[in-house]
């Protein structure tokens, strides 16, 4: 039992590292630091802001989310699914004339299959973004409580490639940085 | 170029933003909120009273009997299963045409729909006059054989789309919300306020690499939404259209039935944001009068749409050359029940006209009284559907009248306690415009007058 407490705990605590980070007041400022940290040659670091900021993930050099892949794997999976429990329950189990209609009544089966197809997809794709997102966590390190209302972030961590602390202060420095700290994520 | 109007009101920031949203929920409730909250909790206890009267007595309270079979019951579930779907399509149609002034409305309406449709799924409950057996209506192993349900019915059907509709507007509603949650659990100085949000909120920290995702999952689900919303009417349509009575019996239901709900549900979001604006006097930065005018524009097109298809109804009625089906619509129209088609036909074709006048269309006072009157119109809509197809069909045994009894009403008015209590508890607990999605729009609007400027 102790083992099990444990093993969630696990999975629910955020891994964190330690890094450097820097405090932004609006997002276009923030938008070019993550364009100077990509091009200075970090990869692993993160921005983090209220809302999600246009061109930000190609400043960050990030691939495109692979989220429609859960919604069309998961939703053919509903499609045939619905088809098959139908077809299973109405013509096979315990088939039964309903207004002389056959017992496999293919149009009459479509709103079902319809409605089991968007189910599925869409609680895949909900459960698909929570997987790649990490979430849920508990008590997630919070490097400043003005990111999540007005304050915009940028955080590299220690272990990014050629991580060199007081360059990447004088950077944020140079980028219009309100503050800097050192911190979590 | 044609300048914009500025999406939210009164210069504000990002922080004023914040505060203005999560004060209402960290403050005590205002005068104006218990003022909703009293009456609204009263017709709940009332409700619970008369559902509590129906299934301990049983049916024979209602009004139901041979021939109108179907009563107040499904005319309100249909009432507030229309009333939903103004909210899905404010947060995924118009998400998906890039309407940036939905940001401003569109939580209140994803809420709007969500409670709205808990509220219609209590209906076909009570009308089973056994709900304490609603379970055999999953297909799920049994030992009756195992017996399963009947796929090829439209009653089947709409448990499907229904529950689909609840489950993923329930979820697109979270989700969308998640962001918001973590803003009042940044600013929460109070500790069971900061482990509660802090659950609700998924440990949710704004990192790019989660936005991407996030908005990824928020565009699939608008526009999974999207067909789905328009397939919950469809076959609530069908649940009368796949039948052999006439007034029932037409092609024309589906769009018909989506346009009226549609029309119905923007009525319940002007009547729910005037409510909101007075209560809230912050709300009216972000519920400008440029929304509420509209909506005012939105809800004369659906009533105009509605209005053909009453007439269309009319025209395929005489043009079938099928007797039955003419008597049936000149008996709504001049038949016992004349005045339940004429409250319709005023409530839905005549008073939204009045919407053509612009100093109409931002009246508060006026469109308040045209929402409530398009609701009562849409209410009689079902009621004219449902009891004057039924209460004369092919066979002089099956004539008959619907006799309203105390619980008809009873239902009718508890349901609405119900409705507004969560919608009042929702604006309560939860931040009721979404801030992550107001905050991008800010600008809109503002560097244009700036440029006419120079």
């Amino acid at each position: 039992m102790n083992e099990l407490i444990n093993e969630i705990n696990g999975l629910l605590r955020s891994k964190t590292d330690k890094g450097v980070a820097a405090i932004f007041d609006d997002e276009h400022a923030l938008l070019r630091a993550a364009q100077k940290a990509y091009d200075s040659g970090y990869r692993k670091f993160e921005t983090l802001s209220p809302f999600p900021i246009h061109g930000m993930d190609d400043a960050m050099g990030l691939k495109r989310s692979p989220v429609p892949w859960f919604t069309f794997i998961f939703g053919t999976i509903g499609l045939a699914f619905g088809l098959f429990v139908q077809w299973w329950m109405s013509a096979v189990s315990w088939p039964i004339n309903v207004g002389g209609k056959p017992m496999f009544s293919l149009p009459a089966f479509i709103p079902v299959i319809f409605e089991l197809t968007v189910l599925f997809a869409a609680l895949s794709s909900v459960a698909g973004m929570l997987w790649l997102c990490n979430l849920p966590k508990v008590d997630p390190p919070i490097i400043h409580p003005d990111i999540t209302s007005h304050k915009f972030c940028l955080f590299i961590p220690v272990n990014d490639h050629g991580y060199d602390e007081a360059k990447a202060k004088e950077m944020m420095k140079s980028l219009g940085a309100k503050e800097i700290l050192m911190a979590e994520l | 170029m044609i300048n914009r109007d500025v999406l939210v009101g009164g210069n504000k920031t990002y922080k004023d933003i914040s505060d203005d949203i999560c004060s209402i929920v960290e403050t005590v409730p205002t005068k104006g909120w218990f003022m909703y909250f009293l009456p609204a909790k009263m017709g709940l206890l009332f409700y619970v009273g008369v559902i509590a009267m129906i299934i301990g007595y049983g049916m024979g309270l209602m009004g139901v009997n041979h021939p109108v079979g179907w009563g107040t019951d499904i005319v309100t579930f249909v009432f507030w299963v229309g009333i939903g779907h103004a909210g899905t399509l404010i947060s995924a149609v118009l998400f998906l045409f890039r309407q940036k002034w939905r940001t401003g409305i569109n939580r209140t309406a994803e809420a709007m729909t969500i409670f709205a449709v808990m509220t219609a799924g209590i209906f076909p409950l009570i009308h089973t006059g056994r709900p304490w057996l609603a379970y055999w209506l999953i297909p799920y192993p049994n030992q009756r054989g195992p017996l399963w349900v009947n796929f090829r019915s439209p009653l089947l059907w709409d448990v499907f789309a229904v529950s689909t509709y609840l489950t993923v507007s329930l979820v697109f509603w979270y989700i969308g919300m998640v962001p918001d949650i973590a803003t009042v659990r940044d600013r929460a100085k109070n500790k069971i306020r900061k482990l509660a949000y802090g659950v609700l909120s998924l440990g949710w920290r704004g990192t790019n690499r989660n936005w991407q995702h996030y908005e990824s999952v928020y565009i699939i689900l608008a526009g999974l939404s999207t067909p789905l919303v328009l397939s919950v009417h469809s076959i609530v349509s069908f649940d009368f259209a796949v039948s052999a009575l006439p007034g029932w019996h037409t092609t024309i239901f589906p769009p018909y039935f989506v346009a009226g709900a549609i029309f119905s549900g923007f009525a319940m979001v002007v009547t729910l944001m005037v409510l909101i604006r007075n209560a809230f006097p912050v709300m009216k930065d972000y519920v400008t009068l440029n929304h509420m005018e509209v909506m005012n524009k939105i809800i004369m097109t659906t009533g105009m749409l509605v209005g053909y298809a009453y007439a269309s109804e009319f025209f395929i009625a005489w043009y079938s050359g099928v007797e039955y089906e003419q008597y049936a619509f000149i008996n709504r129209m001049f038949g016992p029940y004349w005045w339940a088609y004429w409250i319709m036909v005023t409530c839905n074709v005549i008073i939204p006209q009045i919407f053509w006048s612009k100093k109409m269309r931002r009246s508060i006072p006026v469109m308040f009284v045209v929402s409530i009157f398009v609701n009562i119109g849409m209410w009689f809509e079902r009621f004219v559907i449902t009891v004057t197809s039924l209460h004369r069909d092919y066979l002089p045994a099956n004539w008959g009248m619907f006799n309203f009894t105390f619980y008809d009403f009873g239902v009718i008015i508890g349901s609405f306690g119900m409705f507004f209590t969560l919608f009042l508890l929702f604006i309560r607990v939860l931040p009721m415009v979404a801030m992550s999605e107001v905050k991008p729009v800010l600008d809109v609007g503002r560097g244009d007058k700036h440029e006419r400027a120079h």
